[in-house]
């Protein structure tokens, strides 16, 4: 177990490295700074801003300054939003991303495993099919899809629903709805082949001889089992939550991280560019390694290496 | 013979040892032809009806986008003044005059934008852009892929082990955000290197956009194949087959290339097919956000980007590329799953 996590977290932080130094190099290959906009400053101003933000010494050296400050934690001012430090702006919009994006996990759990359950236990029934339909069609939805068409028909048509911003818990439903539809249905399709799996399993014959209840056949030998994949899934989900409320946040209008993230790159704002990068990189980085690890203390069965 | 033969001598039937007769010939005789791995799999494919209604639709949507656009009166950057916002069939009063004076006017079937452009054309165009990214950003994940997880399998020990942990590190990296990053960045050098290097000028009539989304894609989707074909490559090269060859004298390349890769086909043909759909997926999310193909090119993801802003007068300009990617997503996905029944069932869980 030690050697697995050892060895886990070593990649990560490689991969960390491996990011933030990518990121690094790919912000000082594009050519025109930051402060290129449409109206040019003047080579006094340019220069006294570069050497402001220390943009004028040489790469390595910004590359060493711009290390050793984020493995203090901190991401540097923002180049753009006068006043307004890097970790300022991801503490900001990773409060409202996150709420968003838990949300949408949970719902995306909460209707994927029970009817994924559902479908298996009527496999080939007319519910079963209903269910394949409707997961099938859902995994080949894009996320923009659904979001525009529920705000066709709840907030334009029927006029039930508001349309942009978070303020008050109706503003969640249409977001978190669009933003759980495609994992939902991913898990959906994942617990019932997985369920069928189980239910084909030599135990659960033996539970069923043995005269146990359907309750707990059901609760405490099939669905245990059978979930193991959709945890492994849960590292993968929150990737695609994150970087899928990108569009969210951009069609609702929610001043999230993703769109902190977008508008960054549209103004090349270089530090938030990479603050952001760095920081979402992070957190899917370790949210994988811990849900990995936990994957293999839940299952006895798995051997570690 | 009417001596009583002793149960347990072994002494020999010498009729056993009669040429066949006719009658017993016949029964030995191959009726059918020996079904090879193809056919056996392109028959279960045909079976499947789900998977067969999928392929015609992709066909048809090929043609809609890549023959089409060459017959249709207009073009997709073409602005028409005078007949912005049309409604489907809507004609302009600049049209509707040359009507009265007996000039054909082809119909606008689903519209214009507000810059006066066809909307239907742009929607070929779009599905077109669409293809191109799934098809040809999963044939270079398979060729590097494959390539690159044969190479890994075959020679194992400690080449395998520094190959696969490159492969690890790209797995655990976020890839959106990379993707992002390197769409913003390389735009600037791959145009520099179009206008500068003559040799280099196709870059620009295939567009700079596309092409970063195609090395994009390729650098960092390879990574799934080439596990999976180096799992396929560890088991099949412990097979007598291998040795065989590698006793007749074949060299690696050889091997990799005539038996290794040859045997896990199925698996490359599946996996290459279902990268297609997630591919147009990627390039549909990224064209959304406004960092895809350049304008005036349409893809389905801006062309819906753009209808946002409309939603309420003109729904119909976002319901057509929505419409359009989710049938062409789900059609390639029935097909990689018919195809994975017909040719690889054990991939199935």
């Amino acid at each position: 177990m030690a050697n697995y996590v050892i060895k886990r977290v070593l990649l990560a932080i490689v991969t960390l490295w491996l990011v933030a130094t990518i990121t690094f190099a790919l912000m000082n290959m594009v050519p025109g700074g930051p402060f290129l906009a449409e109206k040019a400053p003047s080579e006094a101003t340019l220069k006294a801003l570069n050497e402001k933000y220390g943009l004028d010494q040489p790469l390595i050296v910004q590359y060493k300054n711009y290390m050793g400050k984020v493995l203090k934690g901190d991401m540097g001012p923002s180049l753009k939003q006068r006043g307004r430090t890097v970790n300022q702006i991801i503490a900001n919009g990773f409060k409202v991303s996150a709420r968003l994006g838990g949300l949408s996990v949970l719902l995306a759990i909460l209707i994927g495993v029970p009817l994924g359950s559902v479908a298996a236990l009527n496999r080939g029934k007319w519910i079963d099919n209903v269910i394949i339909v409707i997961s099938t069609c859902g995994i080949a939805v894009p996320s923009f899809v659904v979001s525009t068409v529920l705000m066709m028909i709840f907030s334009v048509k029927l006029d039930l629903l508001p349309t942009y911003g978070l303020s008050s818990p109706l503003h969640y439903i249409m977001p978190v709805m669009a933003l759980s539809f495609y994992p939902s249905s991913y898990i959906t399709r994942l617990m019932r082949s997985s369920m069928l799996e189980v239910l084909g399993q030599d135990y659960m014959r033996t539970a069923n001889a043995k005269g146990l209840s359907r309750f707990k056949m059901l609760f405490k030998h099939a669905l245990r089992n059978a979930i193991l994949p959709v945890v492994t899934y849960l590292g993968p989900l929150l990737a695609y939550t994150l970087t899928g409320s990108f569009v969210i946040e951009k069609i609702f209008t929610i001043p999230g991280l993703g769109n902190d993230f977008i508008s960054s790159i549209v103004n090349r704002d270089y530090m938030l560019i990479m603050g952001t990068t760095i920081f979402l990189a992070a957190l899917i980085i370790v949210m994988n390694l811990l849900v990995d690890i936990a994957y293999k203390l839940i299952d006895p069965r798995i051997k570690l290496k | 013979m009417t001596e009583k033969k002793n149960p347990f001598s072994f002494q020999l039937d010498a009729s056993d040892f009669l040429p066949a007769d006719k009658e017993e010939k016949q029964g030995l005789v191959v009726m059918r032809q020996s079904v090879s791995f193809w056919r056996d799999g392109l028959r279960r494919f045909r079976k499947n009806k789900i998977a067969m209604v999928s392929l015609v639709v992709i066909i048809l949507i090929m043609i809609f986008a890549f023959v089409m656009p060459s017959f249709y009166p207009y073009s997709y950057e073409q602005q028409i003044r005078g007949s912005e916002n049309l409604a489907p069939m809507e004609y302009s009063a600049e049209e509707l005059a040359l009507i009265e004076q007996g000039i054909d006017v082809f119909p606008h079937i689903l519209g214009t934008d507000s810059l006066g452009r066809d909307t239907m054309v742009r929607l070929m165009m779009g599905s077109r852009i669409s293809l191109l990214v799934g098809i040809v950003a999963s044939i270079l994940v398979l060729l590097i892929g494959s390539i690159y997880g044969s190479v890994a399998g075959y020679f194992g020990g400690k080449v395998d082990m520094i190959m696969m942990r490159l492969v690890d590190i790209i797995y655990t990296v976020p890839d959106i955000l990379i993707i992002i990053l390197l769409m913003v960045t390389l735009k600037y050098p791959l145009q520099n290197l179009a206008d500068t290097v003559p040799a280099f000028s196709w870059i620009n009539t295939i567009g700079v956009g596309l092409i970063c989304i195609f090395i994009v894609f390729a650098l960092l989707y390879w990574v799934g194949m080439a596990r999976i074909v180096r799992s396929q490559i560890l088991t099949l090269k412990e097979q007598e087959f291998v040795t065989a060859a590698k006793a007749l004298g074949a060299g690696h390349g050889r091997i990799i290339r005539k038996h290794l890769l040859t045997n896990c086909m199925g698996t490359l043909i599946v996996t290459t097919t279902l990268q297609i759909p997630s591919s147009i997926f990627t390039e549909s999310f990224l064209s959304f956000i406004g960092i895809g193909v350049a304008a005036p090119m349409p893809s389905l993801g801006s062309m819906a980007a753009q209808a946002i802003g409309g939603i309420t007068s003109y729904p119909y300009r976002l319901l057509a590329p929505a419409i359009m990617i989710s049938l062409i997503i789900l059609s390639f996905n029935l097909i990689g799953d018919g195809l994975r029944d017909a040719f690889d069932p054990k991939l199935k869980n």
